[in-house]
Order: structure tokens, then C-alpha cells, then sequence
């Protein structure tokens, strides 16, 4: 698993990356009551909006870290937001992507990294 | 960082902390936005038993006639007339204890602020009101009101005391054991009654839609109230989020964003703040636009809206009539947590403000369909009797 400063995880199996959000980003938004996917098939590269995520109080932008196509994207959030909070970085994943560049990967950070980049927020 | 170090802090503001609140600016204040449970919990708990609020940063304030002749009507009357040329409600018809939600007015006819006007309950203190305004708007709303009484009465601030509300229909119940005669007020009535050889103001209103009080603490004995408070299991602390959530489904306008300068009392919905003997005397700021408007209808108006599928629609969402043709705006939205759908509150023509009157939002480009439905979206549980 790689994550980025924006607090997002991916897990990568052949050529597709699986994004989602980590538990300490779960933490911060509270209550997730809405998550918004992109749709199948859409294009992404680094910067997009990959997914909103709502809380009661304020709708939250969740970014692309890579470029590549949607291939799948978990339709249990639609049903089951709050998901986001009890199983981040599992169960909820947002969305699947053939990434089209897998070295964007290279420059993110590993476990180890993120959780000293966490004790250093 | 740098913004932290200009924000006041209540006088509960250590308790919070303690409590492991999560700390957000508000309004020039370091507030607490949620405790441990999180805004979904905290909000559930206040509809379902108690909620403790500090509200620390709104403008309590006592303005009091320089001179009293000591017969309580002619000084009640005189202080009311100080304060009535800024509003539009009647303040020298209250009775002593009761309390107004009123709203102060520019030449235009826009809303200065809302606020609330409470005619003192004990012979002594007439020819005293008691006036709580906004957070945000406070300064202005209370040099506004000194410049009017100058000669004649003088604005005491108490905005350095603390205001903590406890709301939900197990609040009346859980204060009584502190305070024994907070139970015999009624709806929109207030007292100055005795903690602990402290004297408290407690009124019984709120910003919930729920049943409870807004009590006036003093500075020093602040703390032990609010751990008094919270030591009955029926009470949590609820932050500022809650606090949110709770008044958008009560259907009660954020000053600020619900309402400003531009808007007046009839396109905010909020004709019931003009008193009748004041309508009838066109007596107040900006009198021939409002009853104009009383008399042909505003060219929009604060309605609530059920967002019938999708995201919520929050502040600032375009809101578009069937054919797609944006005809207003959304002033304040998001989840219901009681009812399970999104709703909102924002300004569209009086044509389509009709209950039923079917609509769009757009939320980040989509358009989703929505319905005018009545305020408040949950019902109000105010005690009118005892």
C-alpha cells in the first residue's frame, strides 16, 4: 500500500490500483452520511476530483493520485457511507483504476513513511 | 496557526479541551465544533435526551434607563421606547418575564441582526431589558444600540459571562435538579434565579426546536456549572456542528448566511417578527418597503426545500425551476440526521414557493429534483404550559 499527504491509500495488483481513503482522513471527516464515485469508465489524472465524501457538516473533495481509467467502484458506499468511517482502509475503498502510468506510484509514500509524516502533523 | 492568535476564548473554553472537543474559529471564537461522539451522535442525543451548549460567544447585554421614576410601567415604557425606533417588535407591550425574538433593521429595510428582547420578570430591574444578539454581529448591533439610548439608558456587555443552553426533551427534567424553579417557565419567558448563591438569567428558549433554556452564567462560577450540568447522565455536550444541524431542521435562519443586510423580515419568512401595533404604525426602519412587501409580496422568499435524491445541497447551491433556469439560491442545506434526506432553506420567487412546488438543486454541475416543504422540517417541542 502507498499513501499520499492528502491522506489517501492505494494498493496496486497488476496493473490496477485500488484508491481509497486512510483511517486518520476518516477521523477528520467525521460521520460520512454521503459519498459520491466517479463513473465508470471516466479518465483521471493526478488532481481530479476522484470522489465527494459528506459529513453533516461539509462536503470534502477526494483527489486522484494517479492517472488512469475508472474500472470499477464500490457500489456498497451508496447504501452503506458510513462504511468510510468503520473500515477506511478496507472494506471502503472508493474506486478501481488501469493506471496508465504506473511510476506515478514510485513517488508516494510507503507505511512507514506516512505514519512519520502523521506524527509529524 | 496564525489565525489562532487573534480568537477569543469563553470562559469555558479549558473544559471543552478537556473534554476532547475539536477546536474551529468561530465567529472570532475558538469553539468547540464537536466532542468525542462526533456531530451525528451529539445531534441524535439533544433530539432524543439533552444537550449542553456553550454559546459563550453570542451578545448577552443589559440596557438600563440612566433614570427610573420606580413605577415599573412608566419605566418599562421608557426603556422599550429607547430600543423600539431599531426593530420591528413590540417591546412595550411585553410582560414582565417575557422575552421577543425580534429583528433589528437598516433604513432599507434590511436585517441588521435578529435577536432577543426580554422584559425583566422582578419589580426591581424594570426599566431593564435584557438583549442577546449574534456572535458575528455583535459589535455593531450593540454600538448601534448605545448611540440610540445615549442620554437615556446606558448597554451593559455580559458577553464575558457565560450563555450555556441545554436543549432536548429531557433538559427541563435535568435542570430542575440544579435550578428547582426553571420548571415553572414557560416558552419564551425568563427569570434571574439563584445557583448556588449565584445569580443566573435563565430563560427557557433555544435554537434546537427542542424544549430547554439559555442560561446566563457568571464568569466565575461558570465552570462548575457546566460540570454540574454534564455530571447528569442526561446531558452531553453538543458542539457547534450539532448546533447547526439541529436549527436547520427546526427551520430557524443563520444570521449571516439565511439572512443580511439585504434581506428584509418578509422575503426572510420572518413576517411573524413584525409586531401588530408596530405594522400598524409603520413606526419602524425601513417601514414602506416591508409593507409593501406585506401588502404585494416580495420578489423572493425564504422557503425549505427535501432534496428528493442525491447529494445535499449546501450554501451557495443554485437552486432551478423544472425547465432548468436557476431562479434562486440555497442559504443554508445539508443531511438531516432525524430524517434521514437532505434538506435545505434558500430564497426562490413566490410563484414557486407554494408547499409542493417541485424544483432543482445543482450540486456540482447535476441537477437534482426537490420539493418546497413546510418549516420547520421537524416539529417543535417548545412547553407553552406548565
Amino acid at each position: 500500500m502507498r499513501f499520499t499527504k492528502d491522506h489517501e491509500w492505494i494498493a496496486q495488483s497488476g496493473d490496477v490500483a485500488t484508491v481509497g481513503i486512510t483511517n486518520y482522513a476518516a477521523e477528520q471527516l467525521g460521520d460520512v452520511v454521503f459519498v459520491e464515485l466517479p463513473e465508470v469508465g471516466r479518465t483521471l489524472k493526478p488532481g481530479d476530483s476522484l470522489a465527494v465524501v459528506e459529513s453533516v457538516k461539509a462536503a470534502s473533495d477526494v483527489y486522484s493520485p494517479i492517472s488512469g481509467e475508472v474500472v470499477e467502484i464500490n457500489e456498497q458506499l451508496s447504501g452503506n457511507p458510513e462504511g468510510v468511517n468503520q473500515s477506511p482502509e478496507d472494506l471502503a475503498w472508493f474506486a478501481k483504476v488501469r493506471l496508465s502510468n504506473p511510476s506515478e506510484l514510485d513517488g508516494l509514500m510507503d507505511r512507514a513513511a506516512y505514519e512519520d509524516y502523521l506524527a509529524g502533523l | 496557526m496564525s489565525d489562532e492568535i487573534n480568537l477569543q476564548k469563553t470562559v469555558l473554553h479549558a473544559a471543552h479541551v478537556a473534554l476532547g472537543a475539536r477546536m474551529v474559529p468561530f465567529g472570532g471564537y475558538d469553539m468547540p465544533v464537536q466532542y468525542r461522539e462526533g456531530v451525528l451522535a451529539e445531534h441524535r442525543w439533544t433530539r432524543e435526551s439533552a444537550g449542553a451548549f456553550d454559546v459563550s460567544h453570542m451578545g448577552p447585554s443589559f440596557l438600563s434607563l440612566i433614570s427610573r421614576t420606580g413605577d415599573a410601567d412608566k419605566d418599562h415604557a421608557a426603556v422599550a421606547a429607547v430600543i423600539e425606533p431599531l426593530i420591528c417588535g413590540d417591546i412595550a407591550g411585553l410582560k414582565p418575564g417575557q422575552i421577543r425574538y425580534t429583528l433589528l433593521l437598516n433604513d432599507e429595510g434590511g436585517m441588521v441582526d435578529d435577536l432577543m428582547i426580554a422584559r425583566p420578570f422582578e419589580p426591581q430591574h424594570q426599566g431593564g431589558l435584557y438583549i442577546v444578539v449574534n456572535a458575528g454581529t455583535k459589535d455593531g448591533d450593540f454600538a448601534m444600540i448605545a448611540a440610540a439610548a445615549a442620554g437615556r439608558a446606558r448597554l451593559e456587555r455580559a458577553d464575558d459571562r457565560a450563555l450555556v443552553a441545554v436543549q432536548g426533551p429531557q433538559a427541563a427534567q435535568a435542570f430542575a435538579v440544579m435550578v428547582p424553579d426553571a420548571a415553572g417557565l414557560t416558552f419564551m419567558t425568563h427569570r434571574r434565579l439563584d445557583w448556588q448563591g449565584h445569580e443566573l438569567v435563565v430563560a427557557r428558549s433555544g435554537y434546537t426546536g427542542e424544549d430547554g433554556f439559555e442560561v446566563l452564567v457568571p464568569a466565575a462560577a461558570a465552570a462548575r456549572f457546566w460540570d454540574q450540568l454534564l455530571a447528569d447522565e442526561r446531558v452531553k455536550p453538543v458542539g457547534l456542528g450539532a448546533r447547526d444541524s439541529l436549527r436547520l431542521e427546526a427551520g430557524l435562519p443563520l444570521y449571516g448566511h439565511d439572512a443580511d443586510e439585504t434581506v428584509s423580515p418578509v422575503e426572510a419568512a420572518l413576517t411573524f417578527a413584525i409586531s401588530k401595533r408596530r405594522r400598524l404604525a409603520g413606526d419602524f426602519p425601513g417601514a414602506s418597503r416591508i409593507l409593501a412587501e406585506l401588502e404585494d409580496g416580495p420578489d423572493h422568499v425564504r422557503v425549505g426545500l427535501r432534496v428528493l435524491e442525491g447529494a445535499p445541497a449546501r450554501e451557495g447551491a443554485d437552486i432551478a425551476d423544472e425547465a432548468g433556469e436557476v431562479i434562486g439560491r440555497v442559504t443554508s442545506g445539508g443531511p438531516s440526521p432525524s430524517l434521514g434526506y437532505p434538506i435545505a432553506m434558500g430564497f426562490v420567487p413566490p410563484e414557486l414557493s407554494g408547499l409542493g412546488s417541485r424544483l432543482k438543486v445543482i450540486v456540482r454541475g447535476k441537477a437534482a429534483a426537490a420539493e418546497v416543504v413546510p418549516l420547520p422540517f421537524v416539529a417543535h417541542r417548545y412547553v407553552r404550559k406548565v
